[in-house]
């Protein structure tokens, strides 16, 4: 009887430790949130979303140029890296057999190793030397390389799920198999790749290492891709070791605006990948 | 072998005409020196134990064997006498249809889409009544209108497994191929399912050819005119349904058909 309950004992300890456990790795992004919330949205304002940057003391100033340089970088990098990195995941997933698909896919998981500062030097040597000055491009290059790796990978593994009774139900119909993949195999697979993308900007949006001699940041509205922008994550870093009181509030609104965005993108990609494990219901 | 013939000729129109056709994956032989000819609008069934070589042999039929990684074909196999071989394989599919033996409409489309998809995958532009009596002729054809012709807009996965078969026939019906290949169409398939297929194959014969893989001898026996028994990648015998289960001129094809085997 004793042996029972003291067994019953443990296996409730044991749970108990391990649930605790679990909870672990949440309790700092709890308090993260916690905390970015409670210093960040009571910088939210009207001025805060819509005005351009002032110096210190003066009132009224806001992040609106930052607001639409990342939405800008966000756009130019995606549409640099999603068509490169669909058509790279389709290849290593379709045709890939031999020894170069092997090159393409080390070379993928390296590039998703690098440190994202040097993405940036990447981008500083690509563009803004041979141009002379900064820009929004070279920052969206940068962060398209950081885009790239995840994209491919997840094009790849996804479009590798597929079974091949897929596949051959296309090419019985006398469909080559180059439209096989864009007709039936993207489409099957369209809801993963796009989680794949969501991850990858997610991952870019809260980057300031390979904008920093890039897009470089701009106290101004700038809306030409050739000239340097301003960023979210350009704004936090200028703000948050600044001694300024109002920058510093800001500094916390900023990153409150980014953390929404980030989140609702994960929000995104997980309604859509439930979406893809029920089958498309 | 012996002195009695063990490959016998069908009697009429010839579709298919191969000769000495062999199949490999890699270095290994699957199928091996296959010599006969395909009636025209008949159901042909292929039998034999377990990896014989039946799914490869008709997947030569329609040049899909090919694209396993390391596969190679060898021999000729005449088409209303043009060799397959040597032509383009994609025009070869869309006059050899295939079925296969788990039924896989393509998800993301409707079930009206699925019987187009030979046409759409293609990018061939169809007239709005043209699409619909296409449609309808093919599922009429694949004896399921009447159970899908009120929800033709919902995705070809809501139906059942045996409804989804259909479906996969009218698909490869509606491109109108000469042939059609079934690759145990009926194995993933309940009782009543499989019975409305074996229904379906019989009329089926009077437009198209039928070339069957099936495990099931009885059903060889009721759906086919000829059949062919692969043993070990040989075919070992061909010949009418009717004379192959009855007085069989091969030892494996007898001790096969007693269930020795399989
Ligand atoms: N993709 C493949 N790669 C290598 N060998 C294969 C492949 N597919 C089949 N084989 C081999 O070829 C031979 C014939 O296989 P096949 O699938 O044609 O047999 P089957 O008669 O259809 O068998 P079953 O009744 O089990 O479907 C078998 O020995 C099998 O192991
Ligand atoms: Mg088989």
């Amino acid at each position: 009887m004793r042996s029972i309950l003291w067994r019953k004992f443990k296996d409730r300890s044991a749970l108990l430790v391990i649930t605790v456990l679990a909870f672990l790795p949440a309790l700092p992004l709890f308090h993260i949130l916690y905390g970015i919330f409670r210093l960040g949205l009571p910088a939210f304002s009207w001025s805060f979303f819509t005005h351009l940057p002032t110096p210190p003391g003066e009132p009224n100033g806001g992040v609106g140029n930052a607001i639409v340089g990342t939405l800008m970088l966000s756009m130019l990098a995606s549409a640099l890296a999603i068509p490169v990195g669909i058509l790279s995941g389709v290849y290593l997933s379709e045709y890939a057999r031999g020894r170069f698909g092997e090159v393409v896919r080390v070379a993928a998981d390296v590039l998703q190793g690098v440190p994202s500062i040097v993405l940036g030097i990447v981008g500083y040597l690509w563009l803004v030397k041979p141009m002379g000055h900064f820009s929004a491009l070279s920052g969206a290059v940068a962060l398209s390389l950081m885009m790239l790796p995840v994209i491919v990978r997840s094009t790849e593994e996804i479009l590798r799920m597929l079974p091949y009774t897929l596949r051959e139900a296309s090419l019985s119909l006398g469909v080559n198999y180059w439209r096989t993949v864009i007709k039936v195999l993207i489409p099957t697979g369209l809801v993963g790749i796009t989680t794949g993308i969501l991850v990858a900007l997610s991952r870019i949006m809260g980057e300031t290492a390979p904008l920093l001699f890039t897009a470089f940041g701009n106290p101004f509205w700038n809306f030409n891709p050739l000239q340097p922008v301003d960023a979210l994550p350009l704004t936090v870093f200028k703000y948050a070791i600044s001694p300024y009181q109002d920058w510093i509030r800001q500094a916390w609104g900023a990153s409150a605006v980014l953390t929404l965005m980030v989140l609702g993108l994960n929000l995104i990609s997980r309604i859509l990948a439930r979406r893809l494990s029920g089958d498309g219901k | 072998m012996g002195n009695r013939e063990t490959i016998v000729d069908p009697r009429g129109p010839i579709i298919f005409d191969i000769r000495n056709l062999w199949a490999y994956y890699g270095e290994k032989p699957a199928v091996k020196g296959v010599t006969c000819k395909i009636p025209e609008k008949r159901v042909t069934a292929v039998m034999g134990p377990s990896g014989c070589g039946k799914t490869t042999f008709i997947r030569c039929l329609n040049r899909l064997h090919e694209l396993s990684p390391g596969a190679r074909v060898e021999g000729e196999i005449f088409l209303r006498g043009k060799n397959i071989l040597e032509i383009d394989p994609v025009v070869v599919r869309r006059r050899v249809g295939m079925v296969f033996q788990k039924p896989n409409p393509f998800p993301t489309m409707t079930i009206y889409d699925n019987v187009l998809a030979g046409y759409k995958l293609l990018g061939i532009k169809l007239r709005r009544e043209e699409a619909d009596r296409l449609v309808e002729e093919a599922l009429r054809k694949a004896a399921l209108w009447d159970e899908v012709k009120d929800s033709l807009h919902k995705r070809g996965t809501y139906l059942s497994g045996g409804q989804q078969q259909r479906l996969c026939i009218a698909r490869a019906l509606a491109v109108k191929p000469e042939v059609l290949l079934m690759d145990e169409p009926t194995s993933a398939l309940d009782p009543k399912s499989t019975a409305k297929i074996e229904e379906l194959v019989v009329e089926l014969k009077k437009s198209v050819t039928i070339v069957i893989v099936t495990h099931n001898i009885a059903q060889a026996g009721r759906v086919s005119d000829y059949a062919a028994f692969f043993y070990l990648g040989e075919l070992v015998e061909f010949g009418p349904t009717s004379q192959l289960f009855t007085v069989p001129r091969d030892k494996r094809t007898e001790e096969f058909l007693k269930g020795k085997f399989g």
